[in-house]
């Protein structure tokens, strides 16, 4: 954004402010555009996708009453939770208690800051990126222990300590994950990460060589595991912690913990995006640059949203891990693999530093021999349990 | 030893990959099966009590005008839902029910009440939206007006009024004593003997 501001002081719109100031203004108005006319509607939005995705997995309808299909069911959840009494437990610490949510919801709608949803649509390209990305999600592990500290309930209060021992875990995989790519681009600016890419698969860092391709794999597990989601959600799990560190949590403030759960998705497919998927390259197939940043936006939010869409799916599909296998999954197996990815990744540059094209090809190959491979199982699976079958999604 | 572990950390992998794929084929195949879902009571195409069987247990219903007055759903009945005044008219001789209330809010739908019913008068319907607003509306009163109990005919039943109704009734105690799949057993049952 800032170039866009740059030139807006140099042709006098915003004469006789001090520079400073109109920085700070332009940054609180995008600020607050990202988050109201984008970060909470995507969170609606994918929260009632994610009911329907659910119902259709689960041979359900889902909510299909409020507005087409039950498009505006995220609208009435949000009406009615915002209209409840924010009760706030009498033995709970007060200001901490009342503070949380603010915390985690704070954690996520930061790291917009950094997501390029074009080339020119970000709102600060910083340096130290990806950085500051593991740094700002990190704080959402701060709001969750306050949550379920301030509470004064167990269950709050185990739910806290193993959202915090699971979020510290993994962001080490994590990290590991995306340092591969970091050596790749030598960069840690967003920006910098997704021009060090292309357009076509073959270009992306995920079919780089088979240690990224690893790693981005590795990197969405480690991703899902931060974000508390199935199949690692043991700090909400339900049929132990009756909602984990937000139990005592009603009203605004609750609806504030599940904002932030799916805005982190969408984070979580950005990201994912950014650094392994090519992020918003598009073929240069226009000279006009807004119709180009519009394309751009396009590609970049439905290869971020196909991960969403993703983690949807692998929550309808797989069961919630035990604790000690949790710390089993990061420690004995994701950490090893990505220091493996990264030694292998160095490497790979040594030998070949300007990437090995047969290897990315053949990465892309695979990719699309293991997609064929899928549908001839999900064509099996129809087959022998012959269903009524219904391919609209709408119903 | 050792080498066992080492066999086992990438079989781990292996597995987890391999049942991972599967499990998302089997859950991806459900995306274009059709939802087993019944959106009652607003968008179906018939109303649920028309598609339900005969033989179910809903709200408890009497034919009037085939009720002997004999009680023997008051006296089968476990939670005494079931009210029945029936004194002998001084005058005529003839028995007169004057009251049958059946309490839905306390009926618990064992159906031994049909059962026992030697004309199929009390039965069970396929109605089983009772929510109102009181506990005393719950109580159904059949008896409108003192009506005079039926009497069973030797020659058969010959008013048109009556006869489809005792019919019915007849047939309801035939299902529910002895169910159409539960004859098919014994006949079933009897052929292997034989």
């Amino acid at each position: 954004m800032q170039p866009f501001i740059d030139r807006l002081i140099a042709n006098g719109a915003f004469a006789g402010m001090p520079v400073e100031v109109v920085y700070a203004l332009m940054m609180i108005l995008f600020g607050v555009l990202v988050v109201f006319g984008f970060f909470l509607p995507i969170a609606g939005v994918t929260s009632w996708l994610e009911r329907r995705v659910w119902a259709r997995i689960q041979s359900r309808i889902g909510p299909n009453r409020v507005g087409p299909q039950g498009f505006l069911q995220w609208l009435a959840d949000g009406i009615k939770l915002l209209l409840k009494e924010d009760i706030v437990p009498d033995a709970a610490d007060r200001p901490l208690f009342l503070f949380a949510p603010y915390f985690v919801v704070w954690g996520i709608v930061a790291t917009f800051v950094v997501i390029p949803f074009s080339s020119s649509l970000i709102i600060a390209d910083m340096n130290v990126g990806i950085l500051y990305l593991t740094a700002v999600t990190a704080l959402v592990v701060v709001g969750v222990l306050m949550a379920g500290w301030a509470s004064n309930n167990k269950w709050s209060l185990i739910g806290g300590i193993r959202s915090a021992a699971q979020i510290i875990s993994y962001e080490i995989p994590a990290s590991l994950a995306l340092l591969p790519i970091v050596l790749l681009s030598g960069t840690l600016s967003t920006q910098g990460i997704i021009a060090a890419q292309g357009w076509a698969p073959w270009h992306w860092f995920a079919f780089h060589n088979p240690f990224t391709f690893i790693a981005a794999f590795m990197f969405y597990v480690a991703a899902l595991a931060e974000g508390n989601r199935t199949p690692f959600d043991i700090p909400e799990a339900e049929s132990e912690l009756v909602a984990g560190f937000c139990t005592e949590y009603s009203g605004f403030r609750y609806l504030l913990f599940f904002m932030a759960e799916w805005g982190n998705l969408y984070v979580i497919g950005a990201v994912a995006t950014l650094l392994f998927f090519g992020g918003w390259q598009v073929p240069a197939w226009t000279s006009n640059t807004v119709l180009l940043n519009i394309s751009q936006f396009g590609v970049f939010f439905l290869k971020s949203y196909f991960w969403v869409f993703i983690s949807m799916w692998v929550r309808a599909t797989l069961p919630r891990v035990r604790v000690d296998q949790l710390m089993i999954l990061c420690w004995k197996y994701l950490v090893p693999i990505g220091f493996m990815n990264l030694i292998g990744t160095a490497i790979w540059m040594v030998v070949w530093p300007q990437g090995n094209r047969v290897v990315q090809y053949g990465l892309v190959i695979l990719t699309v021999a293991v997609l064929v491979q899928f549908s001839r199982r999900v064509r099996f699976h129809l087959r022998r349990a012959r269903p009524e079958l219904y391919y609209s999604p709408a119903i | 030893m050792a080498k066992n572990d080492i066999a086992r950390y990438f079989k781990n992998i292996k597995d987890a990959v391999a049942t991972i794929f599967e499990g998302m084929t089997v859950t991806c195949s459900h995306f274009v099966r059709k939802p087993y879902t019944i959106q009652y009571p607003d968008r179906v195409p018939v109303r649920i009590q028309d598609t339900l069987p005969f033989r179910y247990r809903g709200i408890l219903e009497v034919d009037l005008e085939i009720c002997t007055g004999c009680l023997a759903c008051e006296r089968a009945c476990p939670i005494d839902c079931i009210v029945i005044d029936a004194p002998k008219d001084q005058k005529t001789k003839e028995m007169l029910l004057t009251r049958f209330d059946i309490d839905i809010a306390k009926c618990m739908y064992c159906g031994l009440c049909s059962e026992v019913c030697p004309t199929g008068s009390i039965h069970h319907t396929t109605e089983f939206e009772g929510a109102d607003f009181s506990l005393e509306s719950m109580i159904r009163r059949f008896v409108k007006a003192p009506v005079v109990a039926y009497k069973a005919k030797k020659e058969g039943e010959t008013d048109p009024v009556v006869a489809p109704i005792l019919e019915r009734g007849m047939r309801y105690i035939q299902e529910f004593a002895e169910p159409a799949d539960m004859k098919k057993l014994k006949a079933e049952q009897k052929s292997a003997a034989a």
